[in-house]
Parts: structure tokens; C-alpha cells; sequence
């Protein structure tokens, strides 16, 4: 880090004369800067709760750092896939989630490696968080044999340690979330299970079944719902009799809470983890937030919103920009440091899109394996009868 | 493409002996027809993707039901659409995202022509979509139910299997749910992976009260779907959806229908009969000039058009089946 801060002082000295302010800036060094600060966060909205999370939320400079890294990964790792899907490297579904990624890494923030976290499909954020590689992410997109899924799985499809996707169909993910929820509470192991679910699928009836039996037992479930205000095309009031998400869980206490804001989402996913972990069964989040790209890569996004509200939104409340306003405002990280995060993460990003693009695809004898857990190779059925393709495992 | 095709060989059999082919496939006209396709093995982007390649071949043009316009398959289903809601004022339109036309465009200008209380969107939830459907049915209205893929119909499963199909039967005939048609885009697109390509026909191909309809092309799929609506029965409609925008052809502006249980012969022959239905039908049509051109096998090719209850007569009639009795 100090060699790093030299480096760009000597660069910027030369420009010193330009911007007396600038050159004081980066001729500080490591120690000049706070090393932590509070900040106040939005009130969250409750139902059924006498108190909730705290207003306010300290931040220490790695940790700000470590969350702008990962914000930022994520942002410039969407962009890179909208890049990729429109040369047609890409091909297939692509559901990006630029807008969103407080929400992620404000997730994660909130509990440990060693929870359990199931969501839907727009999934590149959460495959990032929960530890995959950039490489192998962008690897899957473009479905080579390095991606995270052996590039079978795609973009809705992908999985690691304690992440259980990644799945299409619409709320189906909520009761295998329950379920995952019950397996923590039977192993008395004292983890979580974070079940996350979109304004769309808030209509599902399997989620009012998972609510249900979550309350029922007490499992330790955190269900979170992402209001990015759109289902697909639909905007939420259009599609719920109630949009007051945090409440459809009806005898489960919910909290409503600013999806734009990491420290927001992390103090309230401490609190709701708190909630689970001491047995009093689940909890409904409700994350307001927002998606700048359209459902998938063939919505262009526009033909339900207009392109100011996306704009103002972007201006107004876009995680990564707040969150570096913070860290610069309060001293915690320099303009330079952050811009020099901002470099190495576009290297990183380029890297991983050129083995994404170079990577071989996987091979043929692949595509069979895995219907079914076999002893010895079987036999399986191509196109027509006489096609017979081997499954291996 | 899944099981959209079986080749039934010709033997003398009996007319039951439908059930006996299935396993039985192993010959070497069998054997020589594979060696057509380029095997599987093969890796040039060009070969892979020989196996879902198809051509769609539009019929020859029919005048007997009146003036036709050049349509693709969604306008088709667009046209019957019209026709329904502007003949019969009870039918009604809903699934999600109905009302600005459809993700396949299948209903635009209808919530404009004919009102939001006639085509509406619900929300995202297929058991509720097909539930409330079922209801609309049974108290007197058409209900044209849309569910948005085919591979979304499993939480409707219970629904259409249980409560739909059965209504008729347990209330003695008291009540009924005729008026229901569920409409759902089906089949492989190339690149639909695992849930915007399934084929879930032969989920519900056993199950008694309900019919399926699966049209070839633009001129079947306004008459089928008119005929679903006009049936008396609850009627799942299967539209291929690769053949949405691929598939056109002149199609006759007035309503007419295909009758239901009626199986259509495309082309006679005296060896072979195929037996298809939607995409794959094209597919057929190709391999039947190709067994003529290298193998000089003659192929009767039957669009199977409705797969419950399908028409086991024109399929299995000793005419057709006993044809190759060398």
C-alpha cells in the first residue's frame, strides 16, 4: 500500500502545480487516513418487530474498501457480460444485475461463509460473493469447460460451497430455501439460511407455503424479497394486491430496508441472522433496490420505465457512487486509491472475459453425464432412436 | 425435439400393433437412415447443428375457407384470437403479460380492440392462472388461459390433471369446464436451454378429460386453436414457438376449424409411415424425400395434429399400416 501511494505521488507531483489541492492529497500516506467512522442509516420500516437493526453502521476502511472491490467487480463484471452477449460470445439468457449489488455484498457482510444462500436467477452477483472467481463466472456465461458449472449450467445456473443457485423456474427456489433452513436447524449447526425471492415471485403460492412451514417450525430462514420494482415487464403494483413486501409474510416480522445502501443491508441481514440464530424462527426482508439493465439481455428496459427514472436512480442512488462518497468524504480511502482499484479491477475483468472467450468448450462425452447418479456408464437416447449417447456418471 | 416422431414399420400385424412397435426398431432400414445424419461425434459448428436443423414448407394454399392473408404463426393465433373475442362476448384472455401483446406477440391490439376487462394480465402464479381459469369456465365464460412457456405449466399440473380434466366426471355432469383453452408456446429454440424448450405433451397425454392440439404451421394453428375454444372439453394448446416468426403462410381471415381427434395425411406412401407433430412434422417432410431420393423408400407422413385422444384410425387403419405388407 505505501509503495502503491509513493508511486502515484511521483506520478501526480508532475501534475501538482495544476491542482494545489490534489498534490496535497497524494502525498499522504496510510497512516493519514481514518481508519474507521459511523454512519447513519436509513430508518427500516417493521412489522411485527419492537425494535430493529440500528440506525447507525461503522465502517472500517478495509472493510469500505473491501465492499467498494467487490461492488465494483460486480459492476464492471455485468458490463463485461452485456459486452460479451451483444458480440454474440454470449449466448442464450443473461440476467445482469447492475444496480443491485448492495444488496449482494451487504448480504454477505451480514453473515458468514458458512451460511447458506439460495436465490433465483439473476445470480452472477451472488455466484461472486459467495466466493466463484470472476474468471470462472464469465467462463460459464460463455459456456466453456472452466466455467463454475463445467459450462452446462449457464447464466441461471451456477452454484459453489453453500450456495445453491441459481434456478429458473420462479420461486421454486423458496421452499428448497425452507428446506436447506431445516437441515441448519436438525444439524444444530447455528447457521442461516438466506432465501431470496424478486417482487415477481411474491405471488407464487409455494412462497406463502415455505412462509408457512418456516413459522411453523421455527426454521432459521431469512427470507429476503428484491423489489427492484419490475417483474420482468410488470411493475410491482401492477401485479400485487399489496406491495408492502415485508408484510405479505403476515405472522412473520419483516423489515423494510434501503437495497442501495451496503452498510443499510448489512446492519439489517446481521439482524435478521441474529433473529434466526436464537430460535425465533424465520424473517422477512424486504430490499428496495434497482436493476438499470431490462429483465434479461433481450428486454431493452425501456418499454416499461422511462430512461430519466433509470437515470435518476443512477445519479441519485447508486450503491457503488455512495459508498465512495462516503470512504473520500469521511477520509477513510483517497480519489487516486480508489481509482487505482478501479484499474486493477478492469485488468482483472479483461483477463477473465479473455479466458472466458479462449477457454475450450466442454467436450462432447460431457453432455450425458449427470442425469442420473450411476454405477458404470448407461445408455441414453439422442435425437432419434438409434442415437445413443453414454452417460458416464 | 423429444419423441416427436416414430417410425412405425410396416408388418402384418394387426391394428393393434402399435404398441408392439415401439421397441422393435432395430433394422436396417433403420440403421442406413442414421447413417444420413451426420453423427453425433462431429464438433464443426455447421454439423451441430444439423440435428435441430428443419425448414418450415407451407401448404398449398386453401380457398375454401375463404380470403386469406399472409400471416406468420403468432398473427395466425392472433387472427383466431380476434375472431373468438368478436363472436362470442363472454371469452376472455389473461396469463401474464397478455395485455401489450404477449411475449410472442400473440395478443397484441386485442386489449385495445375489446377492453382490460377482457384481456388482462394476472400476475406470475400458473397454479392460480389455470385455478381462476377453470372457474371462469365452470360459472359460463370462455377462458383462454396463456401460460408463458410450456415449461411453466407444473404448478399447473394439479389443476389441469386433477381439478380440470376430472369436473365433468365427478359432477355427474352437473358442471363442467368446456370453456377452458390453455395456450402455452412449446418445444426446442435452439437456444432455450432447460426451461423455455420443454415438449410437456406426453405429461398429460394419459390423462383422461382433456385434449391437446399441437399444430405444423399457421393455417393448422388458427383452426386447431378455434376448434380448442369451440370444444367442449378443457383444451391445452401447444404452439411451437421456434415457428412463431419462421413459419408463414396464407391464412384464411375468417374463422374456420380443424376438427379435433383428426389426423391429417400429408403424403401417401407404402413402406414406411411417419408419424409427427409440430416442428417436427418439417423435419419428416424432409426425411421422407430423402428416404425416396437415397433409398427409394416410399413414406406415408401423417401430422398427428391432436395427441389426445389421437386418431388411431388414420394412423393404424389397415390401409396405412397394412400399405407395406411385402
Amino acid at each position: 500500500m505505501q509503495n502503491m501511494l509513493t508511486l502515484i505521488s511521483n506520478v501526480f507531483r508532475g501534475t501538482a502545480s495544476k491542482n494545489g489541492a490534489r498534490a496535497v492529497v497524494s502525498t499522504r500516506s496510510y497512516a493519514d487516513f481514518t481508519p474507521q467512522a459511523t454512519f447513519d442509516t436509513k430508518k427500516c420500516e417493521l412489522h411485527r418487530l419492537d425494535h430493529g437493526p440500528p440506525q447507525q453502521a461503522v465502517l472500517t476502511r478495509e472493510q469500505g474498501l473491501q465492499y467498494y472491490r467487490t461492488m465494483q467487480t460486480m459492476r464492471r463484471m455485468e458490463l463485461k457480460a452485456d459486452q460479451l452477449y451483444k458480440q454474440r460470445i454470449i449466448r442464450g439468457f443473461c440476467h445482469l444485475y447492475d444496480g443491485q449489488e448492495a444488496c449482494a455484498v451487504g448480504i454477505e457482510a451480514g453473515i458468514t461463509r458458512e451460511d447458506h444462500l439460495i436465490t433465483a436467477y439473476r445470480t452472477h452477483g451472488y455466484t461472486l460473493t459467495r466466493g466463484v472467481s470472476v474468471k470462472e463466472i464469465l467462463a460459464e456465461l460463455t459456456g466453456r469447460r472452466g466455467g463454475v458449472t463445467k459450462g452446462k449450467g449457464g447464466s441461471m445456473h451456477m452454484y459453489a460451497k453453500n450456495f445453491y443457485g441459481g434456478n429458473g423456474i420462479v420461486g421454486a427456489q423458496v421452499p428448497l430455501g425452507a428446506g436447506v433452513a431445516l437441515a441448519c436447524q436438525y444439524q444444530g449447526n447455528n447457521k442461516v439460511c438466506v432465501t431470496l425471492y424478486g417482487d415477481g415471485a411474491a405471488n407464487q403460492g409455494q412462497v406463502f407455503e415455505s412462509f408457512n412451514m418456516a413459522a411453523l417450525w421455527k426454521l432459521p430462514c431469512i427470507f429476503i424479497c428484491e423489489n427492484n420494482q419490475y417483474g420482468m415487464g410488470t411493475s410491482a403494483e401492477r401485479a400485487s394486491a399489496s406491495t408492502e413486501y415485508y408484510k405479505r409474510g403476515d405472522y412473520i416480522p419483516g423489515i423494510r430496508v434501503d437495497g442501495m445502501d451496503v452498510l443499510c443491508v448489512r446492519e439489517a441481514t446481521k439482524f435478521a441472522a441474529d433473529h434466526c440464530r436464537s430460535g425465533k424462527g424465520p424473517i422477512l426482508m424486504e430490499l428496495q433496490t434497482y436493476r438499470y439493465h431490462g429483465h434479461s439481455m433481450s428486454d431493452p428496459g425501456v418499454s416499461y420505465r422511462t430512461r430519466e427514472e433509470i437515470q435518476e436512480v443512477r445519479s441519485k442512488s447508486d450503491p457503488i457512487s455512495m459508498l465512495k462518497d462516503r470512504l473520500v468524504s469521511h477520509n477513510m480511502a483517497s480519489v487516486e486509491e480508489i481509482k487505482e482499484m478501479d484499474i486493477e479491477i478492469r485488468k482483472e475483468i479483461e483477463d477473465a472475459a479473455q479466458f472466458a472467450i479462449s477457454d475450450p468448450e466442454p467436450p462432447l462425452e460431457d453432455l450425458c453425464d449427470h442425469i442420473f447418479s450411476n454405477e458404470g456408464p448407461i445408455e441414453v437416447r439422442g435425437t432419434n432412436p438409434w442415437m445413443k449417447l453414454k452417460s458416464r456418471s | 425435439m423429444a419423441a416427436a416422431a416414430r417410425f412405425l414399420l410396416r408388418s402384418a400385424s394387426s391394428k393393434g400393433a402399435v404398441s408392439n412397435v415401439s421397441g422393435g426398431v432395430h433394422s436396417c432400414l433403420g440403421v442406413s437412415l442414421v447413417k444420413l445424419y451426420p453423427s453425433g461425434s462431429s464438433t464443426s459448428k455447421s454439423q451441430r447443428r444439423n440435428v435441430s436443423h428443419f425448414t418450415f414448407q407451407p401448404d398449398p394454399e386453401t380457398t375454401k375457407y375463404g380470403p386469406t392473408q399472409k400471416m406468420n404463426l403468432f398473427q395466425s393465433v392472433t387472427s383466431a384470437l380476434d375472431n373468438t373475442l368478436a363472436t362470442d362476448p363472454t371469452a376472455v384472455i389473461f396469463g401474464e403479460d397478455v395485455a401489450f401483446g404477449g411475449v410472442f406477440r400473440c395478443t397484441v391490439g386485442l386489449r385495445d380492440k375489446y377492453g382490460k376487462d377482457r384481456v388482462f394480465n394476472t400476475p406470475l402464479c400458473e397454479q392460480g392462472i389455470v385455478g381462476f381459469g377453470i372457474g371462469v369456465a365452470v360459472a359460463g365464460a370462455t377462458a383462454i388461459a396463456e401460460i408463458q412457456f410450456a415449461d411453466y405449466i407444473y404448478p399447473a399440473f394439479d389443476q389441469i390433471v386433477n381439478e380440470a380434466a376430472k369436473y365433468r366426471y365427478r359432477s355427474g355432469n352437473l358442471f363442467n369446464c368446456g370453456n377452458l383453452t390453455i395456450r402455452a408456446p412449446w418445444g426446442c429454440v435452439g437456444h432455450g436451454s432447460l426451461y423455455h424448450s420443454q415438449s410437456p405433451e406426453a405429461f398429460f397425454a394419459h390423462c383422461p378429460g382433456i385434449k391437446i392440439a399441437i399444430p405444423r404451421g399457421p393455417v393448422q394453428a388458427k383452426g386447431l386453436l378455434l376448434s380448442c375454444i369451440a370444444d367442449q372439453n378443457p383444451c391445452i394448446f401447444f404452439e411451437p414457438k421456434i415457428l412463431y416468426r419462421a413459419a408463414v403462410d396464407q391464412v384464411p381471415t375468417e374463422p374456420y376449424t380443424i376438427p379435433l381427434s383428426q389426423a391429417e395425411i400429408l403424403q401417401e406412401g407404402s413402406d414406411v409411415t411417419l408419424v409427427a407433430w409440430g416442428t417436427q412434422v418439417h423435419v419428416m417432410r424432409e426425411v421422407a424425400t430423402m428416404a425416396q431420393e437415397k433409398l427409394g423408400v416410399s413414406c406415408e407422413l401423417i401430422d398427428l395434429q391432436t395427441i389426445l385422444p389421437w386418431d388411431t384410425d388414420t394412423v393404424c387403419k389397415f390401409d396405412s399400416a397394412q400399405k407395406a405388407v411385402k
